[in-house]
This record gives C-alpha cells, structure tokens and sequence, in this order.
C-alpha cells in the first residue's frame, strides 16, 4: 500500500449496472502514478490490442474519472477525466477543477472506471460504499444550472433520508454534461460548478454516448494517510507562499492575457487567426473587473491563487448573465476569435456554452471557422439556415453553438468539431477548406499562436504534442523544461493545478510526490523514464487513431495552415512559421523523445522502457 | 492572535469567500491531524455555485445548544467564549442541533460526538488560513455586547441572501 493513495478505484458497468473494486498493482502505480499515466495505462492494457475499431462513442470506450496521489495534497484539486477521444482518437488526460477528486477519496476511491452504456439516462451516486445508479430521466436535456440544482437538492435528501441525523448535509461533489454532452457533440465538456470544465479530449460525448448524465459523490472519510504529515504541510505552504506573490493571476487570473496577448505578444487569436494583434484597450481585464465582476477571488478545494472571478452582466440586453471571469481562453475564443470585444457579450456568450456544456475553446475554434468561410462566402446564409454569421454578433454565435449542442441544422455539422466539420464542408463544397480549420490532430488549437514568436508554445509544439492542439500540454525542447508536457504529465497524473507551480522551484511537485507517497522520485527519473513511458503510451494510441481516419506523422505532425501565413497586422507584422525551420525542430524533438524519422516511436526507445507490447502493435506502422 | 482580548469573536464577511476551503483544511489538520472536510469544524457549503461560505458557531449570547444538552457534555469556555463538547461525555443525541438557530453542530463522520468550533483555544486556524492568503472573510476581533446570535443562521438562509447579492434578483431561483 503506497501512501497518498485511498487504495481502490470503483469499476461501473452502466451496461449490466452492476460494479466492483479494482486494485492495481504497486508497481503500476509507481509507473504511472494516477490521472493521465494511469488513464493512459489502462487504455492501452484494456483497448490497445484493438485500439483502431474503438469507436469512442460506442459502449466498448471506457470512461476514466480519476485522481491521483497528490489530489487534495497539492494545493488546488483537480481530477483528471479520459478515454479515447472522440477529437484525436487518442488519449487525452483532461483536468477540470473542483471538490471531486477529494470527495472520491474521502469516499475510499482513487478513481471510476466506467464501462458500457446505460439503457436509459442515468446518474452515478456515489455516498461512501453506498453506490447506485440512479434514473435520470428526469434531469435529462437539463442545462448546467438546472442540472447542479438539481442533483444538490436531490442528493442531499438521498442523504438525509439513507443516513437520518439532524445535523446538516453538506452538497455532493458534481461531474456533469448538459444538452451538448447528451447529443454526444464532440465539443462536448465533462462540466463541475456550472463553469468549469474537462474541455479537451470532448468527454463530455463519451459521457453522453454512455447516457451518463452526472456523477454525484460524498466521501465522509479523510483523506488518505500521507507518509510525512509534517513534510506535506509544509510544502503546501511553500506552494502557497509562491502562489501568494502571483498577484497577476490572483488578482486578474488569466483573463489578464486578454489584452497583453492580444496587445503585447501579439499571440491571440483574432477572427480565426486571421490576425493575432488587436489593440482594443476597452476588451482590457480593467474592465471586466470594473463592469461585470460579482466576485473578485473565486476557486477551488485547497486553492491559494484562487485565479477565478464570478461576473454577471448587469445592464442591457444580456443582463443576468452568469459565467466565472472569463479566463482568458474563453476572452479570446468567445470573444476576440469571433470578432467580440466588449465584456458584456463575452460574458453572455461564455455563459450560453456554459448551459449548454460545451467547450468554449473548440466551439469557439468552430465558430470561427465558420464565420471565416461566411465572410469568404464559402457558407452563406442558406446553408446556415438562414442565418447571417457576421463577426462581433453575439446572439448570432450563440443561436449557432444552441444548434451545435442540438445537432440541428447546419449545427450537426459543426458538432462534429473543426476537423471533421472541415472534411465534410469539403466534400460538400467540392473544395478544401482545410486551410481555414485551425486545429492540430482533431484538436483546435488553444488560443496561443506561434508567429509571433512571443508567447510560450514553440512552433513545433503542438505539432508534436500527444493532445494535439491542447495548450495546456505542449511538446518543448529540452524535454525536461518546464513547460515540456513530460512535466506537465506530471501535473496531470499526480493531479493537481499546475497554475500554482509557477512561482516555486521544479523540484518541488516530486519532493510533494515523495512526502505523500513515500516513495523516491526525482525530476530526472521521472522525465527519463516514467513520463516517457506514459507518452509514448499517448503517441501509440494516437497513431493508431481510427476508426474514423488515422493520423500519418509525416502530414499531421504540422501546425494549422494558417500559421504558415504571415501576420498581417501588429508590431510583430510578417512574422510567419516556416515550415523547413519547422520540420527540422520536429526532427531534433523525435530525437530527444527517441521517435524515427517518421515520428513513430523506435523500437529499441520503445524496448528500454519496458513497453514491449507497444512495439509489437505498432509494427504496423512502420 | 494574542493582540486581541479575550474572550474573541470570528468577524465574518461571507460574500467574500472564494470557495477555497482552506478553513476546512486548516480546521481538520490542527483537530484531527488529517485533512478531513467532513470532519471539520467549520463547514464551507456550496448549495450554489459561486455562493460559497464558511459556516459555524457564533457563540450565541444565550448558548442554546448548551441548555439543550441532555447529559452537560457541552460547556462554555470561560477564557474564550467558545462552546466545548466532552466527547466522552456526548451521547449523539443532536439535541444540540435542533436548538441551533443556524443547525450549525454536526456528527463527527465516524465517532460518535459532535463537532462544535472551540477557536482552537483562542487561535483560530481557520483565521490564519483565509488571512495567509488576504481573501480576510474571516478575523479575529474582541467579543463585545453584541447580538451573535443574528449571525446564527441555517446554510439555506443564507445562500438565498448571498444568491441575491451575488447574482441579483433571481439569484434564489438556483437554491
């Protein structure tokens, strides 16, 4: 028994409703740790051998929820949610934050491990041992707040009325997908608190293919014994400390990006990437603060940076409106991509993908892209049944993402995500549209470019990264560099916020790694060995792909066309990637990580890391 | 927080509150020497998204749970004003509960007493923990001649005060 872990993670069949514990080996644990390692693990050694005919959104998919050692330790809790995904056809570890990961573990499990699909809609309650799956009919094609409202209410009285005491119940923790989810659209989010989301991988589809409509869950227990108490608390408050003096994000959270991204490195996406540069001072975070923030601090379990905000329109047509900052992802996906710039309709529009469970940042990538073939007149409005899709028209936009979470109209197509959506506007429209769809492996691209040379993904970085177009994880030389995704596998699979690593030494989440579990582990030996096992893990499952269509390297390991044009605009004006600068970057980092020529990991790479049986399935790729 | 005379006071001011929940974690780690959310003193509810707060004991100026207990297991601290639960005496009963005009106490989760803040004996580290990071919903001041007992208020009272506050008129309709 390793410490830091609860010891068991709850298996779920929604097919036959039945359930059991599972127990993994310690060695298995030690090598892949939790979250993303784990899920990663798990897939492979379950689905791998058939890895190409697993249609994500068929009943043989599994659907992960899981945390990891450090969830509840490392300030700011997350749990990591995957499965094979229905954008990249690969693995995709997808965190969202929030108090479930610790109420799974107080509640004695590591994780959930959900196989099958329901009958009909269901809910997985989750009180301690007292697990059942519950009838959801009734809360099916609710939005994100009917839903939380809900489940909180109903929840609590199931508590009441199965543990009868006077004393008050607190809420469960929620996991849940709203209409978009339920219409398995591939922008779809595993959702927590109305705002938060698991967006990359589009979970939010697997979970509604399975009819699962939320998990609800209680653990009354405390958190796992830790091998030294006194050493983990006071890492915490060393990852504290350093979180404390990040007055940037503790005051303005990302959403501070919306404007020195767009104003400064000149980095932010601009009506589709059209351009990257805007100098809009009035879309600045000063305003969102002055005009729409209900709340200045807001996060989540153990949190100390705490970089949400609650802002709610309070004049004019989209008043009552309700979302968290928005971050400065969603400023730029609901806002600038889509030509917006004022506070009031990036809120309005945050908040209708909110309810809808969609992701903001690939249904914003999608948006844009259609709104980019309606200015080049590629789409008009007849194909948009009859609507007029022009930059800056909020209501336009989110009339649009209602059809993509309804999969009605033209919306069915679009629900599709960019990638696919581009394949068959291609086909429809007897052109390639490809060069409009900013995306990389099914994945639309986080809204930090490339050109301009000044934010922190290299131009190679999502070409290479195993999450495809997620910002979150990049590939970066050296690889054991700080914003490398072998470290950030690290964040993903012990589970925790990685916002609040900035401000500390490197070393610290695996002296935290070690304090709680016991066992020794260095930056080194992790990036080294352990993280690599687990991308390369990533990088099998993603070049098998299918069974819609399989990545080849040597086309897909590439940026978005666009971002071989120049910039037309800004103080970094011609800056362009280039692609034989690019392609010789991507051949240095196949080396680092020990892939071919190709991009396909080597055998002998593959053999050193003890993953033999990767090296047989992927000798067809060779 | 010597500087303030006893007996103390928790100064609360909850629509600040950002959800972190380090008060619980602050609470269980000194209490039971482990983070343990369900077995802190001071409970932050979230009956609505974004309507966070930490919820516990005011020191009722009338100490109703006090006079409610069956067996005298709950007594009040002469040095600070806090009430103190004998768990070997408590028998579970809650009568302490329905006397609480806020239903405040609650069953430790797996021993057989309540739970009641004690402010750590006159150090609260629920304090420490929301003043470490300055979001300050929580402070210590000076107990003075005060209606507490106003502040004593069930968790659906006041998220459907702090819903309006945060979210305007229709706030109440997410409860």
């Amino acid at each position: 028994m390793i410490f830091g872990y609860a010891g068991k993670f709850l298996e779920v069949d929604l097919s036959t409703k039945t359930f059991r514990d599972v127990r993994f080996e310690e060695e298995v644990l030690r090598d892949y740790v939790g979250g993303r390692g784990l899920a990663a693990k798990i897939l492979w050694d379950r689905l791998g051998g058939r890895w190409e005919n697993v249609d994500p959104l068929g009943p043989e998919n599994i659907l992960l929820f899981l945390t990891g050692p450090l969830t509840g330790f490392f300030p700011g809790g997350r749990i990591c949610v995957s499965g094979k995904s229905p954008q990249s056809n690969g693995v995709v570890g997808s965190t969202v934050a929030g108090e479930f990961g610790i109420e799974l573990k107080c509640a004695g499990y590591d994780g959930l491990i959900i196989l099958g699909e329901a009958e009909k809609p269901v809910y997985l309650f989750v009180k301690d041992s007292d697990i059942e799956v519950r009838d959801a009919s009734h809360i099916w094609g609710m939005d994100a707040k009917q839903t939380v409202a809900t489940l909180t209410k109903e929840c609590r009285e199931l508590f009441g009325k199965r543990y009868p005491r006077k004393g008050l119940w607190k809420e469960p923790a929620i996991l849940y997908i709203g209409p978009a989810g339920e219409n398995y659209v591939r922008t779809a989010v595993v959702a927590a608190k109305w705002t938060h989301a698991a967006g990359y991988g589009g979970y939010g589809a697997v979970m509604g293919s399975k009819r699962l409509k939320a998990i609800a869950v209680k653990g009354t227990g405390p958190l796992p014994e830790v091998a030294n108490l006194e050493k983990v608390k006071m890492l915490m408050q060393e990852v504290c400390n350093g979180a404390y003096e990040n007055e940037l994000w503790r005051r303005w959270g990302t959403g501070s990006g919306g404007y020195s991204f767009g104003a400064k490195t000149s980095s932010e996406p601009i009506r589709n990437w059209q351009e990257e540069w805007h100098d809009e001072r009035s879309f600045g975070v000063d305003q969102f603060e002055n005009r729409v923030w209900v709340k200045s601090y807001w996060g989540d379990f153990g949190c100390p940076t705490t970089c949400l905000k609650l802002a709610v329109v309070k004049s004019g047509k989209f008043k009552g409106a309700i979302t968290d900052n928005p971050d400065y992802e969603l400023q730029a996906y609901l806002g600038t991509n889509l030509g917006i710039f004022t506070p009031e309709e990036n809120v309005y529009l945050a908040s209708v993908i909110d309810d809808l469970g969609l992701c903001g940042i690939q249904t914003g990538n999608v948006l844009g892209f259609a709104a980019e073939l309606f200015q080049r007149g590629i789409l008009t409005a007849e194909d948009l049944d009859g609507l007029e899709l022009r930059w800056g028209d909020a209501e336009a936009f989110a009339l649009l993402a209602r059809r993509i979470a309804y999969r009605e109209g033209f919306g069915k197509i679009l629900a599709e995500g960019t990638y696919r959506a581009a394949l068959k506007i291609g086909k429809m429209k007897g052109m390639d549209v490809m060069p409009y769809a900013v995306q990389v492996k099914g994945i639309g691209v986080g809204a930090h470019g490339i050109r301009s040379g000044r934010d922190y993904p290299e131009i190679y970085s999502y070409a290479c990264s195993v999450q495809g177009g997620d910002h979150t994880s990049v590939a970066c030389m050296p690889i054991g560099d700080s914003r490398s995704e072998l470290i950030i596998i690290f964040h993903d699979s012990g589970v925790y916020c990685h916002f609040n690593v900035f401000n500390i030494d490197s070393n610290v989440p695996f002296k935290f790694y070690e304090a709680v579990t016991g066992l020794e582990l260095t930056k080194d030996m992790w990036v080294n060995t352990k993280a690599l096992k687990i991308l390369h893990l990533q990088r099998a499952m993603l070049l098998l792909g299918g069974p819609d269509f399989r990545w080849k390297p040597e086309t897909h390991d590439d940026n978005p066309l666009r971002f071989y044009e120049p910039l037309p605009s800004g103080p970094f004006k011609g800056k362009a990637a280039r692609k034989k600068y690019v392609d010789e970057e991507k051949r240095k980092y196949y080396k680092a990580v020990g892939w071919d020529k190709r991009g396909v990991p080597k055998s002998e790479t593959l053999r050193r890391l003890g993953l033999e049986d990767v090296d047989e399935v992927l000798k067809k790729l060779r | 927080m010597a500087s303030k005379k006893e007996p103390i006071w928790i100064a609360r001011d909850l629509s600040k509150c950002s959800g972190c929940r380090k008060c619980e974690v602050a609470c269980s780690l000194f209490h039971e020497k482990r983070i343990w959310p369900e077995a802190s003193r001071v409970r932050v509810f979230m009956l609505i998204p974004g309507v966070e707060f930490p919820h516990f004991c005011v020191q009722c100026e009338d100490y109703p749970c006090v006079q409610a207990c069956p067996v005298k297991a709950l007594f009040v601290s002469n040095k600070t004003g806090a009430v103190l639960v004998n768990n070997e005496a408590c028998i579970g009963c809650e009568k302490c509960v329905e006397a609480c005009p806020g239903r405040v106490p609650h069953m430790h989760p797996k021993e057989n007493h309540i739970l009641i803040c004690d402010l750590c004996g006159g150090d609260p580290q629920c304090v420490k923990a929301c003043q470490s990071g300055s979001w300050s919903v929580l402070r210590v001041i000076s107990r003075g001649d005060h209606v507490y007992k106003l502040y004593a208020r069930t968790p659906e009272e006041i998220t459907r005060d702090l819903a309006v506050k945060i979210y305007g008129e229709k706030g109440g309709q997410f409860l």
